[in-house]
């Protein structure tokens, strides 16, 4: 491991990859400030730059710096402007905003940086502890656990999906699955549901879909609805001032940093779960803890209600990176995007990565301790400047996120015809997003999905048909916890109603 | 019937559709020695599909109760109000992406990417043309720039007669 640590060591110091860490933060931080941006829709459009870098290891430096830097960009404009750009800070501006009111925004912002700082920082580490260990027992997988493994992954992802959504994701994951199987496949060499065209013949650009997904959905939110994003607009340009915070808010603060991070970490790991549950549930967990007066001011600008939500999504977002380095399963549509550029650049993640491309397994994790630097000590004073991007007005934003969309899935292709594709599943996603289909999902599914056949084709082809799913116990036990996955919400779910009317009844 | 029930109807003709395609066209075009694979390219489809079926017609039918209702919140979207949007500018911008995407080629990137600009910002109500002249022309340049030179992918910046 040490010898690891120095080959990352050396790769993350090359000053081209200083530069991509810090170019990636600036970036992130920027574009993750606007409203409604999130850090998948930042990441897709920046996919073709870091493709074209060439180097893996420099575009996932870039990429990883771009996705820290939207978040504590995201929790920037959930403290100043209560109008959070990402899911993952809905639960910062409890407690952010009301501070911001009170005068307190430089303070707020400080400790949102130091919160996520450490739990980025903490979250790193525990990735340098576990992600070996997982890699090694992953290495014992075959073809067959592989295609369990993943049908594990995107049960698990449905089923954090939420009450009523389940089926709703399953179908959205599977739409995904469809769509994968367009175009000429290398297990196959035979063409499938091209409809004799030429266009559908390389299949459909991940690139395409994720802009489609989720940056088109945005703009055109945005556009529906000028109310979105835009409230307490005069917010952006107050002043900024007094970063510091006292003593004893650090004093208060330190064990929340402690407990969220660990609890935020092994959350992100999860499959489905990711940056916006932990970030909730730390919060949730911290108010509960919490004793007397302390608990009365959560929500009024608690620096525990502050802390708390910051570090356990920066942890998450950490260990979100577990399952994408050691078994090449992302868990969120983030990762679902990292390992699409990865597969662009000829890496493949997984179990081998560590002894294939240790430069490229190091360098990522050395770089995300960087990019916790690089935020704290460069972003921190820039803030209020950056924050002046606040003010730019819409009218001028959103043509620009438009033509973003459109460049992201034009220079990777060199294709118009992927605009007017791009166009139509942009409109589709937006329509799925009305009725309240999650997206992420389908990504996932959409990226999986090739190499779900494959491991399914490998082992039927080994073992002669479906007999592996009963020869190899291994593969029997997880694909029962997928279904058990999938069917426990629904089960617990008329359960609980079941118990309800039971009450009713009996008064 | 709510919009997600419609797009689940949709999505169960669509899963039959390529169920159909999986199941009656694709192994008539599989070579002989193919044939012998316990794996063929329509597997995978037809599992598919059939899956898909299945949970599309639990979301079409309703199994899954969803949460109650909560009240939307002001910024989220209800498409049952979709009328009291901007659609119209919405779907004038759609419609100029779209011309974009035909234009991009023949016209140009330069050209069509500044009058995209422009008239983006345009149907979004912006009136001051001495900003939204200058701003767009410059990003079209700069991003022209950036892909063409740093990046190193071609984009033809002229129309197609001016040639290059």
């Amino acid at each position: 491991m040490l010898e690891g640590i120095m080959i990352g060591l050396t790769a993350a110091f090359s000053i081209q990859n200083l530069l991509m860490v810090i170019a990636g933060c600036l970036i992130g931080t920027f574009i993750g400030m606007l409203p409604g941006l999130g850090p998948m829709s930042i990441i897709a459009i920046m996919i073709p730059v870091a493709i074209t870098l060439g180097d893996p290891t420099a575009a996932l430096i870039l990429l990883a710096g771009v996705y820290y830097g939207a978040i504590f960009g995201g929790s920037t404009s959930s403290i100043l402007l209560n109008a959070p750009g990402v899911a993952g800070t809905v639960a910062t501006s409890f407690d952010g905003y009301p501070m911001a009111r009170k005068g307190q925004a430089g303070k707020a912002l400080t400790i949102a940086a130091v919160a996520s700082f450490a739990g980025g920082t903490i979250g790193a580490i525990l990735l340098m502890i576990f992600a070996p260990a997982l890699s090694s027992v992953a290495l014992l997988f075959h073809s067959a656990e592989y295609f369990a493994l993943m049908v594990v992954g995107l049960s698990a992802i449905a089923a954090f999906a939420g009450t009523g959504q389940v089926a709703k994701a399953l179908m959205m994951t599977i739409l995904g699955l469809i769509l994968a199987t367009v175009g000429e496949g290398a297990l196959f060499n035979m063409p499938r549901f091209t409809m004799g065209l030429m266009d559908l013949q390389s299949g459909i650009s991940f690139i395409t879909l994720a802009m489609a997904m989720f940056a088109l959905p945005e703009a055109m939110f945005l556009v529906l609805n000028p109310a979105r994003g835009s409230n307490g607009q005069e917010g952006g340009s107050g002043k900024i001032t007094g970063l510091r915070f006292s003593r004893q808010e650090a004093k208060a603060m330190a064990p929340v940093i402690g407990r969220q991070s660990v609890q935020g970490f092994f959350i992100g790991v999860l499959p489905g779960a990711g940056a916006t549950i932990a970030s909730f549930l730390g919060y949730a967990v911290e108010r509960n803890i919490a004793k007397g007066e302390e608990q009365a001011e959560f929500g009024k600008g608690s620096v525990k209600g502050l802390a708390a939500p910051e570090t356990a999504n920066n942890a998450a977002c950490t260990g979100s990176f577990v399952p994408l380095l050691t078994l090449g399963i992302p868990g969120s549509g983030t990762t679902a995007i990292l390992l699409g550029a990865l597969i662009a650049l000829n890496v493949t993640p997984g179990p081998r990565l560590m002894t294939d491309t240790p430069e490229v397994f190091w360098a990522v994790i050395i770089s995300m301790f960087i990019g916790n630097l690089v935020l704290l000590i460069l972003n921190l004073p820039l803030i209020p400047y950056i924050a002046k991007i606040l003010s730019i007005p819409r009218n001028y934003l959103i043509p620009f996120i438009l033509f973003f969309t459109l460049m992201g899935a034009y220079i990777g292709q060199n294709n118009a015809t992927e605009l007017l594709i791009l166009v139509g599943l942009g409109v589709m996603a937006t329509i799925f997003r009305f009725a309240d289909y999650p997206l992420a999902p389908l990504l996932i599914g959409f990226i999986l999905g090739t190499m779900l056949e494959d491991n399914f084709a490998r082992s039927m082809q080994l073992y002669r048909g479906l007999d592996f799913i009963i020869e190899r116990p291994m593969t029997l036990a997880l694909l029962v916890l997928a279904l058990l996955l999938v069917l426990l919400p629904s089960y617990r779910a008329r359960r609980a109603r079941k118990r309800a009317e039971g009450v009713a009844d009996g008064d | 019937m709510a919009l997600d029930r419609w797009i689940a109807l949709i999505f169960v003709t669509f899963c039959c559709a390529y169920g159909y395609l999986a199941f009656f066209t694709m192994d008539q075009l599989l070579p002989p020695f193919m044939q012998r694979n316990p794996v063929w390219p329509s597997t995978f489809p037809k599992i598919l599909s059939v899956l898909g079926v299945i949970v599309g017609l639990i979301v079409l039918l309703g199994f899954e109760k969803s949460k109650d209702e909560a009240e939307p919140s002001a910024t989220e979207i209800n498409y049952r109000r979709l009328q009291d949007y901007e659609l119209g500018r919405a779907l004038m911008l759609l419609g100029l992406m779209v011309v974009y995407a035909i234009s991009l080629r023949p016209a140009g990137f330069l050209i069509a990417t500044s009058v995209f600009l422009i008239a983006g910002s345009a149907v979004l109500g912006e009136r001051k043309w001495h900003v939204m002249i200058p701003v767009s022309a410059l990003a079209a340049g700069g991003v022209w720039y950036l892909v063409q030179e740093v990046l190193g992918i071609f984009l033809r910046p002229f129309p197609f007669f001016v040639g290059n």
